[in-house]
């Protein structure tokens, strides 16, 4: 975001008038006391100055995905305030916003009632301040644009005017929300207020951040990830010009994993060792990094291999697993049994890094009892803690200020770099910026974990699906990140995306399961997360069921989804944009496919041709039913954004990792969709009054299949592990 | 160390840096435009584009030293106000995170500066070295377009 100096809100000051509900102002003044206490009942965010300037706060980060707009826009939707006349600041981590992180395509379905409510509070005091003025009733009051109306006078008085006496007035506890007809800002296409400082320049990004005294510091990271130094030589490094200190540093994997098989692991797995070079420029540190020798141990991940990895996941796809019980539907071998035809196949996904344009980077500046971080994070509040935690510091001396991010997709809530800077800050005591090469970005994880989905399902001899069952085999994010025992357990994110809730096929019979299996390399989500891996199997299988039932793959899905309307809607409507019906010519085909993430519904088809010995796609289309459309141009933005992220990791990139490293490194190796590898896609969002789902995620699980599908009815070839050639099939 | 003299934006500037480093850190860390992003530093993903008389050239890659005080380097922020391309790009409401975007519009001006009318296979030859992993392709196709016939109307009237 633009931080030039009138952004900031002069608190405590004697000319400025504050409503911040729940917001600190230091007993300053009294009449605001009354308001703090009982704005602990709804939400800090709104700030009006004397002069009607509105301020809010924003609480979840802006990767790309909408949200600097979206969570604004809800408060100022209902305070009656248009969104352009706002000035937006993002939260600071602290307690009194409560949840600030971006992920799980969680903003605006979490903040839908609370942000609104906040807004509506606030208009409810300002309404009734004026009535005051007026001596008349709050009903003869209304707002608009940043001014209360007196119904009968016609007279008016600005937010401004009456901010003073507003904070004085109770919090009304329920306050109006308005109706779906009555918004005025919610629900058609708008601009983006982020957009224009993206496209001059000025859009400040973490890399971008400028402090005085600051040095730089790039890291050279363990090859094995999990390694430890055991001896460096830093004569050379401090040799170039501008280099200031080469030091020891860690790396924390701050969770850190659980590891039963092998307990020393565990703690060999919690932190690496690093050295940092830190200097005046971060050329020169760049420069001094390439001149550090050092020789590393390897203990946590000597010998592990991507494909060791794999090799275990299919020996534990043989036995059942621990079964979901979100997932469990009558008795599935019994039902299998009763089948007049059984099939099975095995998926397989891989590891994946999250590859943002914005490298991981961190500005940190640790002082006596205190620390200031400047960085891309998705979520200040959990860094607070995370960082107070590791400083041994109280989480009110910790202040987070969220830069916009250069796309995160998940790896940036996993604050590992910001306390690598934090560790390398308390040593030379300056403002430290780390920033990470694209090669540690690519190399060092933590990566989604590649799953073995082991598939079983039995048909009668009317094509009738009776059993289905998806074995998960793979590594735990519970186990992982977060230290669950997955002994015996399910790791319930494993299973998202396939639950019956989010795929809600009436299969007589059904059973999910998870085989736990240790990756020996940190893990993380990814953009859709585990839904990204299942839907993958889980869609191809319903084909792989239809094909040996002799259905159509869309009748099948239909027949089976009949229960679920809002599915058959969104089936329909695909089929009718992509002309699924139509006569295609041999070696021209359509392949769908379907799945609920994170509340909302999306499909795909994926109209393909033959082409030499691989496939051409010529089309592809696309529907969404997210509810209630905040503003159905962004919608449209984030189904472009999965298609060219999901169709990457479809037919474009994986990481392998052989002896403890990866093998691959930059963007000529881990390749990307770019401009001409995708072609344009029909999109369509659903009207209706739901509400609102999840956008930034639900877009990407059902790409691989929908293309896999298409390419089985052109080819023949049934595609069971991504990623693929799509010139070679 | 050598002292460079760089014309950046039209405004002559004089640096005191090692022959080696990248014109991306000298016009980051030294002039202080930060429009002007780091990606990949191999040049393989064009979020450090900028224009050398004209031409675009991925900076993290492009020594110093091998620059003229005469070349007229130009970054995101030398564009001149209200330009077709940044204009079209917010009308068609291209970036998401943003980071690559200042690497596509100055690609992007440069195809307009040198095809007036380009075809769809002329923007992914001219695109294809930068990579956006928001997937805004198909909004920048449409933005380029858009800012092609808004020029050529210009040039009419």
């Amino acid at each position: 975001m633009k931080t030039s100096r009138r952004d900031f809100i002069r608190i405590g000051s004697q000319s400025v008038f504050v409503l911040a509900l729940g917001f600190s102002v230091s007993g300053k003044a009294k009449s605001l006391q009354k308001v703090t206490q009982l704005g602990v009942e709804i939400s800090p965010y709104i700030v009006i100055n004397e002069s009607g300037k509105v301020t809010l706060f924003n609480p979840r980060p802006d990767m790309g995905q909408g949200t600097y707009q979206s969570l604004p826009m809800l408060i100022a939707e209902e305070l009656e305030i248009p969104l352009e006349q706002v000035d937006i600041q993002m939260t600071d981590g602290s307690a009194r916003f409560g949840s600030q992180l971006s992920g799980g395509s969680s903003s605006v379905r979490t903040r839908w009632i609370p942000m609104r409510t906040a807004g509506a509070a606030v208009k409810e005091m300002l309404m009734q301040a004026g009535a005051n003025r007026w001596k008349v009733s709050i009903a003869d009051c209304y707002a608009k644009a940043g001014f209360i109306i007196n119904r009968n006078s016609g007279a008016k008085l600005s937010y401004g005017e009456l901010v003073e006496e507003a904070t004085k007035l109770p919090v009304p506890q329920k306050p109006k929300l308005k109706t779906w007809s009555e918004f005025t800002q919610l629900g058609k296409k708008s601009f983006r207020p982020d957009v224009t400082s993206k496209v001059d320049g000025t859009a400040i990004f973490g890399l971008d951040v400028q402090l005085p005294g600051m040095l730089y510091a790039s890291i050279v990271h363990a090859p094995t990830i999990y390694g430890k130094v055991k001896s460096f030589q830093a004569d050379q490094a401090m040799g170039v010009k501008g280099v200031r200190f080469v030091l020891k540093t860690e790396r924390n994997f701050y969770h850190g994993p659980f590891s039963p098989d092998i307990e020393l692991n565990q703690k060999a797995r919690s932190k690496s060792e690093a050295i940092a070079v830190v200097a005046e420029s971060y050329w020169a540190a760049l420069k001094g990094k390439k001149l550090v020798q050092a020789t590393w141990s390897s203990e946590g991940s000597a010998e592990s291999a991507t494909s060791q990895y794999f090799n275990a996941a299919k020996a534990k796809a043989q036995s059942d697993g621990v079964t979901y019980k979100d997932a469990a539907v009558g008795d599935f071998s019994k039902a299998l049994q009763l089948s007049d035809y059984k099939i099975q196949a095995t998926y397989q996904t891989p590891f994946m890094a999250h590859a943002p344009m914005e490298p991981c980077n961190a500005t940190v500046f640790v002082q006596d009892g205190k620390v200031e971080v400047w960085a891309p994070v998705q979520g200040p509040d959990s860094l607070v803690t995370e960082l107070a935690g590791y400083l041994g510091m109280k989480p009110e001396q910790v202040k987070i200020n969220v830069t916009f991010l250069g796309g995160a997709f998940g790896r940036k809530a996993y604050y590992d770099y910001v306390l690598e800077a934090a560790h390398i800050s308390r040593q030379v005591n300056a403002p430290v910026k780390v920033i990470w090469t694209r090669e540690e970005d690519i190399q060092q994880g933590p990566f989604r974990p590649g799953m073995i989905s082991a598939m079983q399902g039995g048909i009668d001899n009317q094509g009738n699906v009776l059993a289905f069952e998806h074995r998960l085999n793979g590594a735990s994010i519970m186990a992982n990140v977060f230290k669950a025992d997955m002994r015996g357990q399910v790791d319930p994110w494993a299973g998202e995306g396939i639950s019956v809730e989010d795929s809600p096929y009436a299969f007589p019979a059904r059973r999910n399961s998870f085989n736990w299996v240790d990756p020996q390399m940190p893990i993380l989500w990814w953009r859709s997360v585990y839904a990204s891996t299942n839907v993958y199997a889980q869609e191809c299988f319903i084909d792989e069921l239809a094909h040996e039932g002799e259905k159509d793959p869309l009748d099948l899905r239909l027949q089976l989804l009949k229960d679920s309307p809002r599915f058959i809607a969104v089936l329909n409507k695909l089929a009718e944009i992509s002309d699924y019906r139509a006569k295609r010519k041999a070696g021209k085909s359509i392949g769908i496919a379907i799945a609920r993430s994170f509340a909302s519904i999306a499909a795909h088809a994926f109209v393909v041709e033959k082409q030499g010995t691989g496939v051409k796609i010529n089309q592809i289309y696309s529907v969404i039913d997210c509810g209630f459309a905040v503003n159905p141009d962004n919608i449209v933005a984030q189904m472009q954004s999965n298609l060219a992220y999901g169709l990457s990791a479809t037919i474009k990139n994986e990481i392998t990792r052989n002896h403890g490293v990866t093998e691959q490194s930059n963007f000529h190796d881990y390749a990307v969709i770019r401009q001409g590898e995708i072609p344009d896609a029909v999109i369509h969002v659903m009207q209706n009054e739901e509400e609102p789902g999840g956008v930034g995620e639900p877009g990407l699980p059902p790409i691989a299949p929908a293309l896999c599908n298409a390419i089985f009815l052109a080819t023949g070839k049934r595609v069971r592990t991504l990623p693929f050639d799509l010139s070679s099939i | 160390m050598p002292i460079f003299q760089l014309t950046v934006n039209t405004k002559k500037h004089r640096v005191d840096v090692d022959s080696d480093t990248p014109l991306l850190w000298v016009i980051r860390d030294e002039i202080k435009y930060t429009g002007t992003k780091f990606g990949c530093g191999m040049g393989l993903c064009g979020a450090c584009t900028v224009l050398v008389n004209g031409s675009p050239i991925r900076s993290c890659s492009t020594p110093v030293s091998t620059l003229k005080p005469s070349d007229k380097i130009t970054t995101i922020e030398g564009l001149a106000a209200g330009n077709a391309v940044q204009e079209a790009w917010i009308e068609a409401q291209v970036p998401q995170c943003g980071y690559c975007q200042s690497g596509q519009i100055l690609a992007a001006s440069a195809l307009l500066a040198t095809n007036a009318n380009p075809s769809d296979a002329d923007i992914d030859n001219a695109m294809a070295g930068n990579i956006c992993r928001c997937g805004t392709y198909p909004r920048m196709r449409q933005a380029i377009h858009a800012a092609a016939s808004k020029i050529q109307k210009t040039k009419k009237a």
